[in-house]
């Protein structure tokens, strides 16, 4: 198999000094494709992902993007190589406007970035619409895509969403989901880490399902919802 | 008649002096603001680093008068502002190297950083005094007035005069370009939106890529700019001391937290709001109330509030009026 | 080296540096013990604030920066506690200026309860303000006049209430409740605020203090001074008129003026120690106490204590008004020692953030680092100028006698004094944060 677009690789470790959170996990992305991280609660699902970002020390593996070794690089250095990261919270510049939002996510590029822009605001309308409003008195939702359009702005090879459906009722959920599922049409991958399971899963090409800080169940999106172990120890039947 | 004799007596001995005020310390307070809301802690040190760009400014105003240079009507400290601003800038820009900088790598917590700044003002204090003395120093030259009061009376053919020292006048045009100048920065450039996205969400902005130690010297260099210029404003409209100096931290720093620690709209009003409580609560009414009450009501005493020396007292009254009622402050500034 | 070695060791230090100023002239050394005995006697009230910060800083990590409020009320009990009553002052308007005060502050208390008891809305506004307002008139109405009264009597040398005639003593205690209640009063608004916020709101207490002192003349005849205050030792003019004491002094081959002066320093110097000692067994006591360790948890996870059922704020109310109560015993000290209240010398440099900087200096959190930094800091505080001449002598050496340059950096060394203080200040938090004695 060709190795994927974006892997953390076999990946060990844990916050500062603290005692290892994940063990021997081992996340892959490739474009056009969207791969869903699942697991109950404290399973290391934020925190494989924040591994693969950077955010944490990963004591062995590697993490690979485009076949280039970045394990050793900072979130910073990580963004400029192309990875773009959506925190869970705390993800939107509040008291901005939403242009201004999208504005400071394409801070480190040196070239126009109104084209980048625009195919933000194509991708989600609502954000047109109140570009001078201070993103700060958005919905739950309006907010979320204010956060992923922040992160689209550098152009990332990468989009990485923590629980991007976090507190957002479920009719909004459906919402965001469609829009992530338009923004991987565009050949994008996607690496996304959720709590609703089941809706994720659905969406997913790739699922991966973490027990305690290890891979317990791989599979596309679809062997994993048919899956009965699956569906009975996760899913709720 | 009486009635405009009032309004021109309140506006002389009320109005203009507390628009004056008001723009000095609405100028403190913006620093004071400003390096709340990027380095996160209550500088101390403000009010002395407003005294060292100030003495800067008068020895080179001093250097220039003894040239024989002049800015005509205005005061030659005009022309050595710039001067005055480029040294607090390299201060303040040297001060951050070796002092404030480790504590930002270590993410020391706010109070260290306030007890360190209380160093910093020791020093800055220091130096000084050590340079220019711990006296009085008068430094304005140029025109006196703008209108003096006689000449406003000949004008008007009013009883009372309306007098505006030339330093009133560049204190209020200063102040209102300065301020314009700073929120085009913040609003429209992309410094200045990177300075407010590092303030608003610091997280956020070290993954949009924004390097936090240029925005923490263009904030330095902003402040630095901003204390000077207040500094030297109010020592053309009053004089300078250090002391007093060191004193305009209470009201610098009760504008910026009425108005909203972090909010440099908040600031402003602030200052304003201060300035002008202050001179109303110490101004002696009995001459505008003279005019506008019957003859028999008219008051024996000086009908003053409280005593000039109690102007501390009327900010820290405010300060407490709307900490108590209003933590964040009326622009809702942000709480650490 | 163990901590205890360690802090005899530095303690002796002190003791050293002390006994060099009285014995030996050489370098910045006066070898007087006349002086040696100030440096000390000021040192130990510096000492006894340090203690009161650090229990407030220490114990709790509550940022206090208005100290000098609290010295000046101590200054300000000895003057009401001690001085003699002036003669008719109240019957000329003491009487009415209690009862204007008791009017200003009942129209406060009504204001309260309006706020308390009615509903949110204009009404409740309308009547506060009116409340207020009305209050304010009224106490103008009756304070002024009696002020104006009691100000006319003498008023080159009195013009104010004067005091309960009491013996000076009582006053420490007296300084230590006027200062306490003043901590509750700030305490009660200021402390559920954040640390900043509590900074500020002290540093513009402390002003305030200091204006009342200097304005109403009344109560402490403004920057007219109080003079004369009655001392807890004999005068040295008696003293040295007293055939007993000058044949003793002869005994001890001591010239009767010196000998004087050194006796009723030495007897501050005890008293002094005697009430450090007391306060400070009685910090160590608390420190060890389950109360102490209580505050040492607040302090260090406000949260977690919180959660825990203990009521911070409440704790909180209580060290502050104890550690500024220990202030205001030191202010109360301070002023019997000069035997004069001079409201216009009391300088938020030298007695707020002087005393921050013994805190930090000698290891903020150990009661012993605090009693050592107070002496040690002192000691410097009056040196540095010594120091800095010293320093500007040697580095203007080379430079032409009576050039510009040279004048006023030499006239300027008396300037070196916070430029010190801030330099040691800053190096102590960088390189050695906790101080010369951690807290354990």
């Amino acid at each position: 198999m060709a190795e994927p677009f974006l892997i953390g690789d076999r990946m060990t470790g844990g916050y500062g000094k603290g005692p290892d959170i994940l063990h021997d996990c081992t996340i892959a992305v490739n474009p056009g494709e969207i791969a869903v991280i699942v697991g109950p609660n404290g399973a290391g699902k934020s925190t494989a992902m924040k591994a693969v970002f950077g955010l944490l020390n990963v004591r062995s593996g590697a993490v690979r993007l485009d076949g280039e070794d970045i394990t050793a690089l900072t979130p910073q250095d990580r963004v400029a190589k192309g990875m773009g990261f959506v925190p869970q919270t705390q993800n939107i510049f509040t008291s901005m406007t939403v242009e201004e939002n999208l504005e400071m996510g394409g801070f480190i590029r040196t070239d126009d970035i109104r084209d980048t822009m625009e195919q933000v605001y194509d991708l989600f309308p609502i954000l047109r619409e109140k570009r001078n409003q201070p993103a700060g008195e958005l919905s739950g939702g309006q907010r979320q895509q204010v956060a992923v359009g922040r992160a689209l702005m550098t152009k990332p090879k990468v989009l990485m969403l923590d629980e991007p459906t976090a507190g957002v009722s479920p009719i909004v959920m459906d919402e965001l989901f469609d829009r992530i599922i338009e923004v991987s049409r565009t050949g994008l991958p996607i690496l996304m880490v959720e709590q609703n399971a089941k809706q994720a899963l659905e969406i997913a090409d790739k699922g991966y399902v973490l027990v305690q800080g290890r891979n317990a169940y791989t599979g596309t999106g679809q062997d994993l919802l048919a899956d009965p172990e699956v569906r009975k120890s996760f899913l709720g039947g | 008649m009486d009635i405009l004799n009032a309004l021109v007596a309140f506006t002389n001995f009320v109005g203009v002096p507390a628009i004056a005020y008001g723009s000095q310390l609405a100028l403190g307070a913006l620093g004071v603001t400003l390096v709340y809301s990027v380095l996160r802690f209550s500088n101390f040190a403000h009010g002395d680093t407003m005294a060292f760009g100030t003495m800067i400014t008068i020895l080179v105003t001093w250097l220039f008068q003894s040239w024989g240079l002049s800015a005509g009507p205005l005061p030659t400290a005009l022309l050595a502002l710039p001067f005055g601003i480029l040294a607090t800038m390299a201060l303040a820009l040297v001060t951050d190297r070796t002092v404030y900088r480790f504590y930002r790598t270590q993410k020391a917590k706010p109070v260290v950083f306030v007890m360190v700044s209380l160093g910093v003002m020791f020093m800055m204090n220091g130096l000084v005094r050590f340079i220019i003395g711990p006296g009085d120093q008068r430094f304005s030259d140029g025109e006196r007035f703008l209108i003096s009061a006689r000449e406003f009376k000949a004008m008007t053919g009013l009883r009372e005069g309306l007098a505006i020292k030339t330093t009133q006048g560049i204190t209020v045009i200063t102040a209102v370009i300065v301020v314009a100048i700073l929120f085009w920065f913040l609003n429209k450039t992309r410094t200045g939106k990177s300075m407010r996205a590092y303030s608003d969400n610091e997280d956020l902005a070290l993954l949009s890529g924004i390097n936090p130690e240029r925005v923490v010297m263009y904030t330095w260099l902003i402040v630095a700019t901003l204390a000077t210029i207040a500094g030297v404003l109010y020592g053309l409209d009053k004089s300078f001391k250090p002391f007093t100096y060191f004193q305009l931290l209470l009201p610098i720093f009760a504008a910026a937290i009425v108005g909203g620690l972090g909010s440099p709209v908040g600031a402003i009003a602030g200052g304003f709001i201060i300035a002008f409580s202050e001179v109303t609560v110490t101004y002696a009414w009995k001459k505008v109330l003279t005019y506008i009450v019957p003859e028999a009501l008219k008051p024996e005493g000086l009908v003053q509030l409280l005593s000039t020396d109690y102007k501390f007292a009327v900010s820290f009254t405010i300060l407490v009026i709307v900490l108590l009622f209003k933590p964040t402050g009326l622009f809702k500034g942000k709480a650490v | 080296m163990s901590d205890s070695v360690k802090t005899s060791l530095l303690f002796l230090f002190v003791g050293v540096l002390i006994l060099l100023e009285g014995t030996t002239n050489v370098l910045f050394f006066s070898g007087s013990w006349n002086s040696a005995l100030v440096i000390l006697n000021m040192g130990l009230v510096s000492a006894i604030m340090a203690l009161g910060v650090n229990l407030q800083w220490g114990f709790a990590g509550l940022f206090n920066v208005g100290i000098m409020g609290f010295v000046a009320l101590g200054g300000l009990a000895v003057v009401l506690v001690s001085s003699a009553p002036t003669p008719g002052a109240w019957t000329q308007g003491g009487v009415g200026i209690i009862m204007a005060l008791a009017m200003g502050a009942m129209s406060l208390i009504a204001a309260i309860a309006i706020w308390r008891l009615l509903e949110p809305g204009k009404l409740r506004t309308v009547a506060m303000v009116a409340v207020l307002g009305v209050g304010f008139f009224i106490y103008r109405a009756i304070f002024d006049p009696s002020v104006a009264g009691v100000e006319a009597i003498d008023p080159a040398l009195a013009g104010n209430l004067g005091g309960l005639g009491l013996p000076v003593l009582l006053a420490w205690p007296a300084g230590g409740l006027l200062a306490a209640g003043a901590a509750w009063l700030i305490g009660k608004t200021a402390l559920g605020l954040r640390s900043d916020y509590l900074a500020i709101a002290t540093l513009g207490i402390a002003e305030i203090i200091i204006a009342v002192m200097k304005n109403e003349d009344w109560l402490s005849r403004g920057v007219k001074n109080v003079i004369g205050l009655p001392r807890p030792m004999p005068y040295e003019v008696d003293l040295q008129n007293d055939p007993a004491f000058v044949e003793q002094a002869a005994g001890y081959g001591l010239d009767p003026i010196l000998a004087s002066t050194l006796y009723v320093k030495l007897g501050y110097s005890l008293m002094f120690t005697i009430v450090l000692l007391v306060l400070l067994w009685m910090a160590q006591m608390a420190l060890k106490s389950p109360w102490g360790r209580m505050m040492r948890a607040i302090r260090d996870n406000e949260v977690a204590a919180e959660a825990m059922g203990k009521n911070v704020t409440k704790r909180h109310l209580q060290i502050f008004i104890l550690g500024s109560a220990i202030c205001g015993i030191a202010g109360a000290m301070m002023t019997t020692l000069d035997s004069q209240l001079t409201p216009g010398t009391y300088n938020p440099l030298r007695f707020t953030f002087l005393i921050w900087v013994m805190v930090i200096v000698g290891g903020s959190g150990n009661n012993f680092g605090s009693v050592l930094g107070g002496l040690l800091i002192w000691f410097l505080w009056i040196k540095v100028e010594p120091m800095g001449l010293l320093l500007l002598e040697t580095v203007t050496a080379g430079l032409a006698d009576g050039s510009a340059l040279k004048l006023h950096l030499l006239e300027s060394a008396s300037h070196m004094r916070l430029l010190t203080m801030g330099l040691i200040l800053l190096l102590v938090l960088r390189f050695s944060p906790r101080g010369l004695l951690p807290e354990k």
